[in-house]
């Protein structure tokens, strides 16, 4: 995995704000071509559209070759502009469909974009590789009987640490967010529902289940962590952890089973009072240029030996059952990457709440301000 | 030279074309977002602009006032800072050689050829707790631990490294680093048509250097310390990337707020109103400059 390294260095990682401001790049590029590629060369595929296709995914998200191997297997050629942010992605879109076909929106943003009705039903008819998915996700709560998306990756919120520098053993969100026992030595996501989310999960509560009065609690629990918490991080943790400006922080395990490639003293847990899943999902955004392209591609990314491919560069967990099978022992045992069944089970998504989000927001700006 | 007014279809000409661009892309984009700061959200996508004060109202209240006073303060030692340090270095690129000039200024304006995001990222990895800066001070250190023993003396202490990350140290030193060349550049350009004899003159009438320096230099150079200061306060003002790079778990600026009302929390009109609240204290900045400029002008004449 010395490709995995390299882009580490190159201070990469699925969020990362370097990457977000080539993506914006790229994708100011690509989308200013749209408009010119949807008029070009009118040759028509298999189901009638020209053969091409306008892929919009997040930065190192795709397996090495995918693209050329769906060009050869559908003759369809695929646009692939690349987006930092789930804001972002919404905030494209939100005006309307600059003309993308497929996107990969996070759960939560899943049940938003359908909300405010920008995603197209999925026909599962076009994609049979739906059958490849792992059970877990074949009905999620965040789009029942997956009337909208498809899975592409999970992931899921932890603590990873420097097990040399740890005091005792580390299975509980208390670390991060209510002991001075690392003190200086902590970061935190920067991301508002996210600390509010984990840190009901750690009083007790349902990721789902907060009010004012809970958000109130947190946040005077929060101002008094602040003082032992190093950063606030944009979702590069992993840096701060390998660089050994942390000991311990709040990241995915994704994010911390690549750094675990190059630093065999970093861990990761998934504490004993459970956690959030994240997933980022294959959707169809209203207006797509060429629906017909993108079902086809997205049953092509749900085939095991593609869902191989991807997993291999990627490294997240996948939901394709028919792909962990094909993959080698150490990603698929690894505890990191899936963790065990009986933590997982602790586990939810959170929901979108419009109406908890500003004041997740609003009281991270006074923990802040404190 | 020639009036505008009296040759019309030249200036239309050369004019229209920026003109229309900075109306598509400036006014019209700016002139959505004022309306917003009066709208609010109405669904997920959907902004009705009712005329309300509503987001106003909640930009004073004092959780955000203090939130601007502290950006302001940052921006104000920032610029301070950039004023102390940028002033001599103006001025010896006034003095220098005229074959040395144009490299002096190159070197100044160098920084401008990479992007700020990768220069954080830099100053990131010089600041870090094992970056370049402690590993320097820690071979110093170890160095003079070393000699102690050789004379005799008891050896100091492990080095601790220094926390230069992931401060308010950091955020104050990253904006200093960014913004030195807006300060140094107006600065040298006052110098350079400063008249020397003037100088010279206060030099040879017995005034020392540090007197000729704040009687002379400064009044004379007082056009372009003010705009120096101007194009520094304003943009380290605005900043956003490096308070939330290097800054710590309080080192939030008023602009970091903002860009989470448009993304996070999806409250494009209360981050409407932020903006605009940054923007009419710039447009006052902006005023006071230029009444400024007026009445040096009123008082050389």
């Amino acid at each position: 995995m010395d490709k995995m390294s390299l882009l580490r260095e190159s201070i990469m990682g699925r969020r990362s704000l370097l990457q977000g401001l080539g993506a914006a790049a790229i994708g100011i590029s690509i989308t200013g071509g749209l408009a010119a590629c949807s008029k070009g060369e009118e040759k028509k595929s298999a189901s009638g559209e020209e053969p091409k296709l306008n892929f919009y995914n997040w930065d190192t998200y795709i397996g090495e070759t995918t693209l050329d191997d769906f060009k050869q297997a559908a003759g369809i050629e695929v646009n692939m502009s690349l987006f930092a942010t789930n804001d972002e992605l919404f905030a494209k879109l939100r005006a309307g469909n600059p003309g993308f076909d497929v996107i990969v929106p996070s759960n939560d943003f899943v049940e938003r974009m359908v909300k405010a009705d920008m995603l197209m039903p999925l026909d599962h008819a076009k994609i049979p590789n739906f059958k490849n998915a792992a059970p877990a996700f074949t009905d999620v709560p965040y789009d029942p009987k997956r009337a909208y998306s498809m899975p592409y990756t999970w992931l899921v919120l932890g603590i990873g640490y420097r097990k040399s520098k740890m005091k005792g053993p580390i299975d509980s969100w208390k670390v991060l967010f209510d002991s001075d026992e690392y003190k200086g030595r902590i970061a935190l996501l920067s991301e508002a529902g996210d600390l509010f989310r984990l840190s009901a999960k750690y009083k007790g509560h349902s990721v789902n289940g907060l009010n004012k009065d809970i958000i109130a609690e947190i946040e005077a629990m929060l101002k008094k962590q602040k003082a032992n918490v190093k950063a606030f991080h944009e979702d590069n943790g992993q840096d701060l952890l390998l660089s050994g400006e942390v000991d311990v922080v709040l990241e995915y395990n994704g994010d911390i089973a690549q750094i675990m490639k190059e630093d065999p003293d970093i861990d990761f847990v998934v504490p004993k009072e459970g956690s959030q899943f994240n997933s980022d999902n294959l959707a169809i955004p209203k207006g797509a240029p060429h629906p017909e392209n993108a079902h086809a591609f997205i049953n092509y990314l749900l085939d095991a030996e593609a869902g191989k491919k991807i997993s291999e560069t990627i490294l997240y967990p996948t939901p394709n059952a028919a792909a962990k099978a094909l993959m080698p022992d150490d990603y698929k045992n690894n505890p990191v990457i899936f963790p065990p069944a009986a933590i997982l089970a602790k586990c939810e998504y959170a929901s979108y709440n419009a109406e908890l989000q500003p004041l997740y927001e609003e009281a991270f700006t006074r923990i802040r301000a404190d | 030279m020639q009036d505008w007014g009296t040759q019309k279809r030249v200036f239309a000409a050369i004019a229209t074309a920026p003109i229309l661009w900075l109306f598509t892309f400036f006014v019209i984009p700016l002139a959505v977002l004022w309306a917003y700061s009066f709208g609010r959200n109405v669904g997920l996508t959907e902004i009705d602009i009712s005329g309300t004060f509503a987001n106003y109202a909640r930009a004073i209240e004092p959780l955000y006032i203090a939130i601007f006073g502290k950006s302001v303060a940052v921006a104000a030692l920032t610029t301070f800072i950039c004023l102390i340090v940028g002033f001599p270095v103006a001025i010896a690129i006034t003095f220098a050689a005229p074959k040395w000039k144009p490299w002096l200024l190159l070197g100044i304006m160098l920084p401008f050829w990479t992007n700020l995001l990768i220069r954080t990222y830099a100053l990131m990895t010089v600041l870090r707790g094992e970056g370049y800066a402690n590993q320097s001070l820690g071979w110093l250190w170890n160095l003079s631990s070393n000699a102690r023993v050789v004379l005799g003396l008891q050896p100091l202490g492990a080095w601790e490294p220094l926390h230069l990350l992931y401060n308010n140290f950091a955020v104050v030193l990253g904006l200093v680093y960014v913004h030195l060349p807006f300060m140094v550049l107006p600065l040298y350009a006052a110098l350079d048509r400063l008249d020397r004899s003037l100088i010279e003159a206060s030099l040879d009438l017995g005034a020392g250097h540090l007197r000729t320096l704040l009687t002379i230099v400064a009044p004379l150079a007082a056009p372009g310390i003010i705009s120096g200061v101007v194009i520094t306060f304003i943009p380290a003002l605005g900043a956003y990337l490096t308070p939330d790079l290097l800054g710590g778990t309080d080192s939030q600026m008023i602009a970091n707020v903002i860009e989470r009302q448009f993304k996070r929390a999806n409250d494009w009109p209360f981050g409407s109103a932020l903006s605009f609240i940054l923007m009419y204290a710039t447009f006052i900045m902006i005023a006071w400059q230029a009444s400024r400029e007026r009445k040096l002008k009123r008082e050389e004449a």
